[in-house]
């Protein structure tokens, strides 16, 4: 039985700018990045669909220490978002000074706006990247 | 289900990088343990060892049965368990069910790790790959990340002044800093102050270098026995009366609970149920004081206090030696040192000595019930565990 989108699917689609999440059949509720069992629920059967991007930041962290593979990029921003939707998601927030990052950043608006796709992200790894709205 | 008790206890001094292996360094622990127990290696029917990360310290898979030749064990079956920080508590934890079920008697269990050996930026590195690879990981989260962003979501949700939340912080490195002061086996051996903390270089906002634990070198070991060996070997048996396991996903995937922990509360669930006990009958806890507001988040979820005053409790003392819970005083994670898979059993050794009075200028009058409460990951892995004097 084929079930929800593979995890390079997932990630192909985000590189070109989509996020996509699963809503189950069973209860309506979205599971987003995509887990084979809804994350309310646990039904297997769900549709793919494509979310809004949007939502509202819970909480964030500035790194000033990163891993090795990270050298040289810090800090950088890293955020819990609650997307529209319903689901929290981690990613990046990109076009703010990491150093003025304060609470005043939590319940900001945001939405997702993914650099121009060079496929290699897909390959190491990507994870959505938003913007302030507000 | 047969009682099972600890027996005897063991551990290194942790510390910084140094040059032993993984295997010595886990071998020295369980001579202690072996000898405290007053048994002999031949008298060990099972090896249980937990451990994360040896294959990128020092290039060694599959430890154990080196470390069962290395004792002599003569062929035990052994096993590792990879529960990130959490690897030598689900060790343990398994090992009592293993004596509980009547198929074995004996069991040495403990663990080890040379997370310093690694070096701070190689250990960021290994330790982050214990996010969800394809979903956290590419952010650049790490660890002490993960728990900069419960902290900003604990001072929003709680209504605390982010300057007022770092203060109760700092007090937890403070206090932390102070009782690994007087253990000999501690880590970090010096005074802190919340004024050296706020000075310290940032790592993820809003924690602090002193906001962290170090990645240490070291080991610790406890034996287990069933009741009725236990009660030929001592007259002063602890038992493990009580524990729960339980875990989660990625952070996100927690957003119901969060900050607070899911796994924890239901570990916590499952072994004050199984005890029989609530938080009011603990006497003495070592928690999973990674960061400092990982022990506020602990000591809520445990029961000791209500959500959003742990920082407040720590600020009036409570937390001390003598105060209405006593928290961490083998200086904990913080200044005992975290090898992370020596962590759990590390707890137990802790504990141990407390039941028994062993514990000289860090002593909890008294102490009859201790707990130990091991996290690893992101929440994704949780034990919580309880022992009981049985004299």
């Amino acid at each position: 039985m084929r079930t929800g989108i593979s995890v390079e699917e997932y990630l192909t689609a985000l590189d070109e700018n989509r996020l996509l999440g699963l809503k189950c059949r069973s209860c309506g509720c979205i599971t987003a990045p995509p887990r084979l069992a809804c994350r309310r629920c646990g039904g297997l059967d769900a549709e793919v669909v494509e979310l809004s991007g949007k939502g509202k930041i819970v909480t964030f962290t500035a790194i000033h220490r990163a891993p090795e593979s990270r050298r040289g990029q810090t800090p950088y921003l890293v955020v819990m978002v609650e997307l529209d939707e319903g689901p929290w998601i981690m990613g990046n927030l990109g076009g703010l000074d990491p150093t003025l990052a304060s609470l005043e950043l939590i319940d900001k608006r945001v939405a997702m706006k993914m650099p121009p796709s060079t496929a290699k992200g897909v390959k190491d790894g990507i994870c959505p990247q938003f913007m302030l709205t507000d | 289900m047969r009682k099972v008790a600890v027996v005897g206890v063991g551990q290194t001094k942790f510390s910084g990088a140094q040059r032993r292996t993984n295997i010595e360094l886990f071998s020295e622990a369980a001579l202690e343990a072996i000898a405290g127990a007053g048994l002999k290696t031949g008298d060990i029917q099972a090896l249980h060892v937990g451990n994360v990360l040896s294959d990128f310290e020092e290039g060694q898979q599959l430890a154990h049965p080196f470390i069962a030749e290395n004792l002599g064990l003569k062929n035990v079956p052994t096993n590792t368990f990879d529960g990130a920080c959490a690897s030598s508590s689900v060790a343990i934890r398994d090992a009592f069910i293993w004596i509980a079920s009547g198929m074995y008697d004996v069991i040495l269990v403990g663990g080890m790790e040379r997370a310093a050996s690694m070096g701070t930026q190689l250990a960021t590195q290994a330790y982050s790959m214990y996010t969800d690879r394809s979903y956290e990981y590419p952010s650049g989260i790490t660890f002490p990340g993960v728990f900069a962003m419960l902290a900003h979501l604990y001072a929003k949700k709680y209504g605390i002044p982010m300057d007022k939340l770092k203060e109760q912080m700092a007090l937890i490195s403070v206090k932390a800093h102070k009782y690994g002061l007087l253990n000999p086996k501690a880590h970090l051996q010096r005074e802190l102050t919340v004024e050296k903390l706020l000075r310290s270089p940032m790592v993820c906002q809003p924690l602090q270098v002193y906001d962290c634990c170090p990645f240490s070198d070291g080991a610790a070991a406890i034996v287990l026995a069933s009741e009725e060996i236990a009660r030929k070997l001592t007259d002063r048996p602890v038992f493990i009366t009580g524990s729960g396991q339980a875990s989660a996903g990625t952070l996100a995937s927690q957003q119901e609970y969060l900050p607070h922990l899911i796994a924890r509360e239901l570990a916590a669930k499952q072994a004050y149920d199984t005890a029989g006990l609530t938080p009011r009958d603990i006497d003495v806890c070592e928690v999973h004081d990674s960061f400092s507001i990982a022990e506020i988040l602990a000591i809520e979820s445990l029961g000791f206090f209500e959500y959003g005053t742990g920082g407040e409790a720590t600020a009036r003392g409570e937390t001390m030696i003598g105060g209405k819970i006593a928290v961490n005083p083998s200086g904990g994670l913080k200044a005992k040192g975290h090898p992370v898979g020596a962590t759990g059993a590390a707890q137990v050794y802790e504990i141990f000595h407390q039941l028994r009075g062993e514990c000289g200028e860090t002593q909890v009058q008294g102490a009859a019930t201790g707990l130990t409460d091991a996290m690893g990951a992101s929440g994704s892995i949780h034990c919580v565990m309880i022992l009981e004097r049985g004299w």
